[in-house]
């Protein structure tokens, strides 16, 4: 389920300059409630190899504990890039319900 | 499945874990503009400073109060990437020469869009590139004012349509060819000029790592294809950067203080360019007169590039 | 000690700016506030200011340049006029915005067209809304103190935001006047080393200059507005300081002969130390005539100037720029504004003068004064008069 974005209550909270002080915030918001289609990854297919992960626009992919590169739902937009880059063909795009 | 040659398969597993930019900016779907970032900064590392032109990456990154960036950061306006990233620059040598800073180096890393790099930031980036100040420009090339909603700039190629030259009946879309922007800045001596495709990741990331260490000016270009203003199918957005490659439209090349050298990634022979025009909407309406122009036109760019290669020596090859 | 030295005042500009050590200057020459730069250029050669001079390729890249500095944490100052302050207008209201505290020289002069390189208001007019502390020097000592006053004025974490200080061209930039220059030591004593709020630098990771959602908006407008409106309260405290060290005191609105007076003069900028000739003259013909020199522009003294008219019958509002179309010249408009709610309150008539650099004479005003005068009896047909146009 997707944060509530957060503005500030009143003037007073604005930073001066609304300059913003906390580094990698916008994972507040999660990108994921975009996405029309989701990546499925078969574990009996993946080489581990790190392609998805590094042709992956939003850096929503990372290893599991058993090393298998997952994409994070929260932020996933679904664009289909690590389904089609896959060497092994691993991942499949399959449509949200 | 279209793939690629000789990549080294498991080294993306080996590069920096550390999301300098991260997840829950507004890019679109697909985004290569966003991927490009993302990888430049793993390049980078943690001592940049990054100077944003106003454009896509800008107005996804940092809309208050959060910001997905985790290195430091500044966005002024549209037509000044470079001339912000000049005072930074200046600012941070005479502070650490004033010792009010920390003694290490920081690089300034200015990025902007093909809008704020060829056209209404052209002025600023030539003036920069010309003072010799110790700056990394990146440029993202998606080949319009994809920001403001696909308009025609001076890096849009021949024979697309935008919206503000759209095909039609009594137009074939762009009637100019694209400016050749590593060329105009290799000629202010800038000692490091490269063109790169976050299709090809890892020559992308070291041309980023060699660049920083350049002290003085340095350019890297980089076709980031944008599936929305393309018309591409989001999931093949890398696929058409490869294409981009591999059709010769956009060939990978560094100018090495005036050395050109010709990335081995580019293919042997070149594959017709149809084959990189067909997946995309905006080159939908072309004629097969058009594409044979623009065929024709990619083999003499080639052409002049291996040219180049071959006979121009380096600066100090050339040296008396 | 401050040291007696007579120079030109653009020069003495210049050397002012460097006894407050800048850490990085970025400027595009334009007539008439280039002997500014330039001389700040000499100074960094002579190894005199240790500082970086970017000659930037224009004017708009110049203020974009002191944005980037001030971002990274240095102390940065540009200068221009003209055509120069409205080709780096984009990014003017931006700097506020961003409270950069940047310190700018404006050597005022006519915006095209047609084009004409001489004194008047336009330029600094045309930028009334950014959001800038403004402040007009009336000759070269006040220049010389008011450069030195907006570092600390614009670095105050109680302020952090950008001053421009206004300088007639040529009427002001190109004359040379005895002036007392503070002395290294002195400066030192007045304004602290700065101390950025924030800075971009890995150490301390921020992002500046982030979009604003309608969301955020109206409230980050209301800042801006609520941190110019408070940055009064320091500019007083700053001009206290000054004159406790230095002995010459400052005040938004300054007052020549304005005891009994009952019709005035309102100026800004160097005509004012002409106009007290004209006071002195009116004065001797018994005539009860008095000045009001407005040193503070933004943000606009209003409590100062509801004191300052109390007792006159006629004011003269003098401009030195026109706001094409408008209901009377941008500081009538002001004034009227301001003292739209008092219940008594001066009959105001606005004379707008010396444009383009045409010479504004003591006898101008004389006449002026009594065309005040007279409105009493009489009220002009129009709001305002641009004086002494042929034909007109």
């Amino acid at each position: 389920m997707e944060k509530e974005k957060k503005w500030p209550e009143t003037w007073q909270e604005l930073n001066p300059g609304c300059m913003v002080f906390k580094p990698g915030s916008t994972r507040d918001y999660h990108t994921g409630t975009w996405r029309a289609s989701r990546p499925i990854c078969d574990t009996s297919r993946c080489i581990k190899c790190g392609v998805c992960y590094i042709f992956c626009p939003e850096g929503c992919i990372s290893q599991d504990a058993d090393g298998y590169f997952m994409a994070d739902l929260d932020y996933c937009k679904g664009c289909g890039i690590c389904a089609h880059e896959c060497w092994p063909g691993a991942i499949k795009m399959v449509e949200e319900g | 499945m279209n793939t690629v040659e000789n990549f080294d398969l498991y080294a993306p597993r080996l590069v920096d874990k550390e999301e300098y930019f991260n997840a829950g900016h507004r890019a679109c779907s697909g985004c290569g503009e966003a991927l490009a970032i993302r990888l430049m900064c793993k390049a980078l590392g943690e001592d940049t400073v990054i100077v944003n032109a106003t454009g896509c990456m800008e107005v996804i990154s940092v809309m208050y109060p959060t910001t997905a960036w985790n290195l430091p950061w500044i966005h002024v306006a549209f037509p000044n990437a470079a001339s912000v990233g000049a005072g930074v620059e200046a600012a941070l040598k005479v502070l650490r020469r004033k010792g009010k800073v920390a003694d290490r180096r920081i690089k300034t890393v200015c990025i902007g869009g093909d809008g704020g790099t060829f056209d209404i930031g052209f002025q600023a980036l030539s003036g920069t590139m010309e003072r010799g100040h110790d700056i990394l420009y990146v440029c993202l090339d998606n080949e319009a004012y994809m920001n403001t909603g696909i308009q025609r700039s001076g890096a849009t190629p021949f024979g697309a349509s935008t919206t503000t030259n759209p095909a039609g009946a009594a137009s074939q879309g762009k009637n100019e060819w694209k400016k050749n922007i590593a060329e105009i800045i290799a000629s202010h001596n800038v000692p490091y000029v490269a063109t790169a495709c976050h299709s090809y990741p890892l020559d992308f990331m070291n041309k980023v790592k060699k660049a920083r260490e350049v002290e003085g000016p340095s350019y890297i270009h980089c076709l980031s294809v944008c599936p929305t203003g393309w018309r591409v199918q989001t999931e093949e957005c890398i696929k058409a950067g490869r294409l981009a490659v591999e059709t010769g439209v956009f060939p990978l090349y560094e100018i090495e203080e005036g050395k050109y050298t010709m990335s081995s990634l580019n293919p042997e022979e070149l594959r017709p360019v149809e084959d990189y025009l067909k997946i995309q909407g905006r080159f939908r309406h072309l004629t097969t007169d058009s594409i044979q122009k623009i065929q024709d036109r990619i083999i003499l760019e080639n052409n002049k590039l291996l040219d180049k290669a071959e006979n121009l020596h380096s600066w100090s090859e050339l040296e008396g | 000690m401050s040291e007696r030295i007579g120079m030109e005042i653009a020069l003495a500009a210049a050397e002012a700016v460097a006894l407050c050590k800048p850490d990085v200057i970025a400027a595009y020459p334009i007539t008439p506030n280039t002997h500014i730069p330039e001389h700040l250029s000499d100074i960094v050669a002579e190894g005199r200011l240790d500082a970086d001079f970017i000659c930037v390729e224009s004017e708009h890249s110049a203020l974009s340049a002191c944005c980037g500095a001030s971002g990274a944490g240095a102390r940065a100052f540009t200068a221009t006029s003209s055509q120069g302050l409205l080709y780096m207008a984009e990014i003017v209201p931006i700097v506020p915005s961003m409270r950069l505290p940047i310190v700018m020289a404006i050597g005022n002069r006519a915006v095209s067209g047609p084009i004409n390189i001489w004194n008047d208001h336009s330029d600094i007019m045309s930028q009334r809304d950014s959001g800038w502390i403004s402040m007009f020097a009336a000759d070269g000592q006040e220049t010389i103190d008011m450069m030195i006053q907006a570092f600390k004025i614009a670095e105050h974490r109680d302020v952090m935001l950008p001053v421009n200080v206004n300088l007639d061209g040529f009427q002001l930039t190109h004359v040379v006047e005895p002036m007392m220059m503070p002395s290294q030591k002195e400066v030192d004593r007045f304004l602290p080393a700065y101390k950025p709020y924030a800075a971009v630098h890995p150490d301390n990771i921020v992002s500046m200059g982030a979009l604003g959602m309608p969301e955020i908006f109206n409230e980050a407008m209301m800042a801006k507005d609520d941190a110019l409106i408070n940055s009064k309260k320091i500019i007083l405290e700053v001009w206290k300081e000054w004159e406790d060290q230095f002995g010459r005191k400052y005040e938004p609105i300054g007052a020549y002969r304005m005891e009994g007076a009952e019709v005035a003069l309102l100026t800004m900028g160097s005509m004012g130390d002409t106009a007290e000739v004209a006071i002195d003259e009116l004065r001797e013909k018994g005539v009860k005539a008095g000045l009001l020199k407005m040193k503070l522009w933004r943000p606009f003294p209003t409590e100062e100037l509801l004191k300052a008219v109390s007792g006159l019958k006629s004011l003269a509002v003098i401009d030195r720029a026109v706001s094409f179309g408008g209901p009377s010249g941008p500081v009538c408009s002001e004034v009227k504004s301001a003292l739209y709610d008092k219940k008594e309150r001066p009959l105001i008539t606005n004379y707008i003068i010396g444009l383009g650099g045409r010479d504004v004479l003591v006898a101008d005003f004389v006449k002026i004064v009594e065309k005040a005068i007279g409105a009493q009896k009489k009220k002009p047909a129009k709001a305002y008069e641009i004086y002494g146009v042929r034909g007109s």
